[in-house]
């Protein structure tokens, strides 16, 4: 019994290097985990950005796996990862929805005329509030929504070659998989 | 000749004291907060307390009170919204939790998996009692005499007679 005593500081400095392990190995903790994940995408009516006439609801979703990006032209990150988003769509087919978010509507659309769209369209969110409602707490942030109109993943930061393959490819895959059952 | 860039120099340190004085007074708290108006002052108390409670999603150590950045800005104005809206505090805990997860709460809520948390604490403090306890209980015991049978086998160990040894050897291996 006492024998056994002598390893209990060896014990404890073991449990301690587990749990420093486990606390250094955890990803960002600048990164919260989102709540949103396999929830319907909250309701909303905003404007397009390139029609402002146009109005948008959820009603968007559904029938097709979808990317939804939000970006603005402040943000130094979205403009990192707007070629990567554009290979994306060529390259995939993927429809990406934009979130143009607590943004000045000529600037972003000037921003988009000269670097390109690969936005099927941009949901105007001068406010903020969809963000909000998304759990948003800056741009870039992307969501995979699926067919039934539910967000399945969302990444906080800028989606480049290594995130696309390692984070969403998997996500798109399972969706796949669960289509083809 | 010398004597004017000195008085420039105190005069400047002692702008930057004054600035640096100034600065201080007005905490960052009162700084970042927009003025918001309500209809009571019961009102403006809730929205003062909710925010003071609320943490920034963005930069991960300040209060919605305190934080600068444009997303704690925005939540402050949701709140200020929903506090006139009528909602209750408990209904606006709920729906920034619902959206921003309980990394928004600096109190985080009582649930399986948060016991750790909680209780953790007071685990630890009673281990540490525990210890405490046990190394008052067996001070007094602590300095122990030898007894005459200790003396005796100290002596026989000490005896350089190799005989004896492994005799002593012998016996604890069969006592074993």
């Amino acid at each position: 019994m006492s024998r056994l005593k002598l390893f209990l500081p060896l014990g404890l400095f073991l449990i301690l290097v587990g749990l420093l392990y486990a606390g250094f190995s955890l990803d960002d903790p600048a990164r919260l985990p989102s709540t949103m994940i396999d929830r319907d995408f909250p309701s909303f009516e905003m404007s397009q950005l390139e029609d402002p006439d146009t109005m948008v609801t959820e009603a968007i979703f559904g029938g097709r796996t979808v990317l939804v990006n939000v970006w603005a032209t402040w943000c130094p990150t979205c403009k990192a990862e707007h070629a990567e988003l554009q290979r994306i769509q060529e390259e995939t087919g993927l429809p990406i929805i934009g979130i143009n978010y607590k943004d000045d509507a000529d600037e972003a659309r000037a921003w988009l005329a000269r670097y390109g769209s690969p936005y099927e369209f941009n949901i105007y969110d001068p406010q903020g509030r969809l963000g909000i409602e998304l759990g948003v707490y800056g741009a870039p942030e992307t969501f995979v929504v699926d067919a039934q109109g539910r967000i399945q993943f969302k990444w906080v930061g800028d989606v480049n070659r290594r995130v696309w393959n390692n984070e969403f490819l998997p996500v798109l895959q399972a969706l796949e998989d669960q289509a083809a059952l | 000749m010398r004597l004017i860039p000195m008085m420039l120099l105190l005069k400047l340190v002692a702008g930057l004291l004054l600035a640096l004085s100034a600065a201080m007074v007005s905490s960052p708290a009162l700084a970042a907060i927009e003025p918001v108006e309500f209809a009571t002052p019961e009102q403006e108390r809730r929205y003062r307390s909710l925010i003071a409670e609320m943490r920034c999603p963005k930069c991960q150590n300040e209060n919605l009170a305190e934080s600068n950045a444009p997303i704690a800005n925005d939540l402050r104005l949701m709140i200020a919204e929903l506090i006139r809206d009528g909602q209750s505090d408990r209904e606006i805990r709920a729906f920034l939790q619902e959206r921003y997860g309980d990394f928004i709460l600096y109190n985080p809520p009582l649930r399986a998996d948060t016991l750790l948390l909680w209780l953790g604490p007071f685990a630890l403090l009673l281990i540490g009692v525990i210890v405490v306890w046990r190394i008052i209980r067996g001070q007094p015991q602590a300095p122990q005499a030898t007894t005459a049978v200790d003396e005796a086998r100290v002596r026989e160990l000490l005896g350089d007679s190799d005989t004896q040894t492994d005799r002593d050897a012998g016996s604890d291996r069969q006592g074993a």
